[in-house]
């Protein structure tokens, strides 16, 4: 492996990783702060111990997302200094604003949630992880800002062979960002929403206080349904806009190797990609165009005409992406989006007919389902990524273009498994922690805390308030 | 003043705020194992936990400052970033993967009983603490030094030339006036015998603090170009941080540690203050020929970017001051040895 695959895979594996923890804060932060508020207005004690209990999975989530981010900022210097030097005019920008307007705002007002309890009012109390929420989705509205410029660059001008910012409004208000910004805080919503039926789901099975369970998983069934739809539809929005401006994308997506008007939408295609061709594929008819344009016709270019025009655009150069990979993760994306979509609305319908108890196979479906989220979260990513190779910055600058030339092979070989280890290691240790946590659930009462065994007792204590 | 210059000084203000703020918490990792033992396990943890959460609260919010300053580098010297990151590759991820056990130790530790878990995120603290203070020292006293550039503005130097003497013993000096500034911060937060002891130690080693910096101060003089950038007296500022810690043996005998805890401030601030003045109006120097330095000037951004982020910043820093500054209010109180109201 030369130097430039290794640095995309490590920002691919540290990337992806970071991405398991960031929707997650995005979606509980803003549930659990819904559930303090509403402790704070009705003063139920069900509420108190529902943000306890939800706010305690969330902590141990939010840290793995923090110190995990470090590593993105610091990346793009290290292994993409060209890069950095090509586009810090213009991508500097946002990561310096994210830090500024959003995370000290999450970090310090986090810290002052979970310290805090007895040393503020109870609206003060609640107040903070409301501006941690607010923090949280701020901030992946400004790391979007920058890779919105990736995927789209706008206002910018070419200036001694650097990109120079011509106009901040622009990089706000690129379209791109427009249809990937609520694509990303919806999927955050539906993973937290799985996340909390899920949990809830394992507690209702084996009626541990239900009281708490049947309201949470009432919450996360509402937003949830409300959130998949709107992911939904976005998603579409967001295909469209793909079409428009990184057709290539499209078109692998679709492992659509010709032209085609109207174009059809696959199910299923086998490929040779040494030939780059396709040896076998179930096609609807149609599809691809009205999902293209909302209308049954529509041209919609193959990887084959689209390589051509980019030679004579951008010179010659393979501007094909791996196919295979843009193909299947685009799939497991919208299946699985699919899929939760259909749960979602089970869910929906449990709670509105005001039933708690069903089928045991039913609960375990829930309880599976928190795994789903992630799944497509993760394929989202890749898809958008690697559907942009050989891109860094589309149109602008190649990946090989960007890559530290400074630093050693084996010096990137090293730190690529060394994080690997490393955030193996730290999975293994989250994962065992939210079970834990997830498993001990609420005590039945306040007088109730001595039920729980001995053991798991303190360590409640050393970890709660 | 140019707003290359702003910037030079905004991006030094972040820096110097990482330092005082994480440099205490530091500090407090670095004294873990040092203060954190004596008596029956049980006491040993309850220790540990008191030490702990007295930046419990805090850390992440004072980490927050590095991460401020690197997206402020990036934005603003972009040229600056992509050299230094590039070039300090193996100290930066090593400073990362230490971070990242650190951060983690502390929402991890105390959430299991087993004896073996805590102690492995102890190590993670203490690591996650030593580690980073002795790297930076190094980074930012090669930064004074002048490293490797080549007409490219790479750094072409490999790690082991950052191990240099004098960037070492500055990595040392930064390891122990942090851990000074944290011990005097333990004296400050907590009660006991931990905060005993912690009394005791600042005494004990802040002798060795002011030998080294003095140390330091004077290979300054033969490493840097002090001289032809300050002059042979170096104006108030490296003399103000000299008086500042000899001050503090002073408060630290009179036991006002409140007093102690401004004075190591200072220190660290003017000591800090100091570097980035012999490196002014060059952000990175080139050991290789002069004109191959980065400068303000040939690394920054544009001047519309730099106007864009002055608006930003001038808004924001004070913001972020306010309400950081009101969380040190809001648990201002000493952290008790009880452990059934320890959080962390």
């Amino acid at each position: 492996m030369d130097l430039l695959m290794l640095s995309r895979l490590q920002f691919a594996i540290t990337t992806v990783y970071h991405f398991f923890f960031v929707p997650l804060t995005l979606g509980l932060s803003v549930m659990v702060a819904l559930m303090e508020t509403i402790y704070v207005i009705t003063n139920q004690e069900v509420y108190k111990q529902m943000t306890k209990f939800w706010g305690k999975l969330f902590l141990i989530n939010f840290a793995m997302g923090v110190v995990t981010g470090i590593v993105q900022e610091f990346q793009f210097g290290m292994n993409w200094s060209e890069f950095s030097r090509y586009v810090g005019d213009i991508f500097g920008v946002p990561l310096a604003i994210e830090a500024l307007l959003a995370f000290f705002l999450e970090s310090v007002f986090l810290g002052v949630w979970i310290f805090g309890w007895d040393k503020l009012s109870k609206g003060l109390h609640a107040a903070t992880i409301w501006i941690v929420a607010i923090g949280a989705n701020i901030s992946a509205f400004w790391i979007l800002v920058a890779n919105s410029f990736m995927q789209q660059p706008v206002g910018y001008i070419v200036q001694e062979g650097r990109l120079v910012l011509e106009r901040f409004s622009d990089l706000i208000f690129n379209p791109n960002l427009w249809v990937q910004f609520p694509h990303t805080i919806t999927a955050g919503f539906t993973t937290a929403a799985f996340f909390i039926m899920g949990i809830s789901a394992y507690h209702l099975m084996r009626k541990h206080n239900p009281d708490v369970f049947q309201r949470s998983f009432q919450i996360a069934a509402i937003i949830g349904s409300i959130s998949i739809i709107l992911l939904g539809l976005i998603g579409h929005d967001q295909a469209q806009h793909m079409v428009e401006t990184q057709p290539m994308k499209m078109a692998a997506a679709e492992a659509l190797w010709t032209t085609e008007d109207p174009a059809s939408f696959s199910i299923l295609t086998i490929g040779d990609l040494s030939q780059r061709n396709e040896v076998f594929s179930i096609r609807l008819p149609r599809l691809l165009s009205l999902m293209s344009f909302s209308q049954i016709d529509g041209e919609v270019k193959g990887i084959y005409d689209l390589q051509e025009e980019y030679t004579q655009l951008y010179g010659p150069g393979d501007y094909i992406p791996p196919v295979a990979f843009v193909y299947w993760s685009f799939r497991i994306m919208v299946g699985v989006g699919t899929l939760l979509m259909l749960l979602a609305f089970v869910g929906l319908f449990l709670v509105m007919a005001g039933v708690f108890e069903v089928r045991t196979i039913i609960y375990k479906i829930f309880m599976l389902a928190i795994l789903l989220p992630y799944l497509a979260n993760s394929a989202g990513w890749i898809m958008t990524e690697v559907g942009r190779v050989p891109w860094l910055v589309f149109g602008l600058m190649v990946l090989r273009d960007g890559v530290s030339i400074v630093v050693p092979i084996g010096v990137v070989a090293t730190s690529l498994i060394v994080y690997t280890i490393t955030y193996a290691a730290l999975m293994g240790a989250d994962i065992y922690l939210l079970r834990k946590f997830a498993k001990i659930g609420v005590p039945e009462s306040r007088d109730d805390v001595t039920d729980t065994p001995a053991e798991e007792n303190l360590s409640l204590i050393g970890a709660q308030d | 003043m140019d707003l290359n210059t702003v910037w030079f000084f905004l991006i030094a203000v972040l820096f110097i705020g990482f330092f005082l703020l994480e440099g205490f918490d530091f500090g407090v990792g670095i004294m873990l194992p040092v203060l954190g033992r004596g008596g029956d396990t049980a006491t040993v943890d309850t220790k540990r936990r008191v030490i702990i959460n007295s930046i419990g609260p805090h850390w992440d919010g004072n980490e927050v400052w590095l991460i401020t300053a690197g997206g402020a580098m990036f934005a603003a010297f972009p040229m600056w970033y992509a050299t230094m990151f590039s070039g300090f590759y193996i100290p930066l991820f090593i400073i990362v993967l230490v971070l990242i056990g650190r951060g983690v130790a502390f929402e991890f530790r105390s959430k299991d009983q087993n004896p073996k878990w805590r102690s492995l995120w102890d190590w993670m603290i203490f690591i996650g603490s030593l580690i980073p203070a002795l790297l930076f020292g190094v980074a930012f006293a090669n930064l004074a030094r002048g490293v490797p550039i080549d007409a490219n503005m790479n750094y072409v130097g490999g790690f082991f030339y950052l191990l240099n003497p004098y960037a070492l013993l500055g990595g040392i000096a930064t390891v122990l006036v942090f851990t000074l500034h944290g011990s005097i911060f333990l004296s400050l937060k907590t009660t006991g015998e931990v905060c005993e002891s912690a009394e005791r130690f600042s005494r004990r080693i802040w002798i060795i603090v002011v030998v080294l910096l003095l140390v330091f101060l004077i290979a300054t003089y033969f490493s840097t170009d002090i001289v032809s950038k300050l002059g042979v007296n170096p104006g108030p500022i490296p003399i103000a941080a000299m008086i500042a810690i000899l001050l503090c043996g002073f408060f630290v005998r009179k036991q006002s540690y409140g007093w102690a805890f401004l004075t190591t401030s200072l220190t660290i601030g003017l000591s800090l203050s100091t570097l980035f003045m012999i490196m002014y109006p060059r952000v990175m120097i080139s050991s290789l020929d002069p004109a191959f330095s980065l400068t303000i000037f040939n690394a920054s951004s544009s001047e519309y970017t730099l106007k864009l982020m002055t608006i930003v910043a001038l808004i924001m820093v004070p913001i972020i001051l306010i309400y950081q500054g009101w969380t040190y209010w809001v648990f201002r109180k000493r952290i008790e040895p009880n452990p059934e109201n320890l959080t962390y």
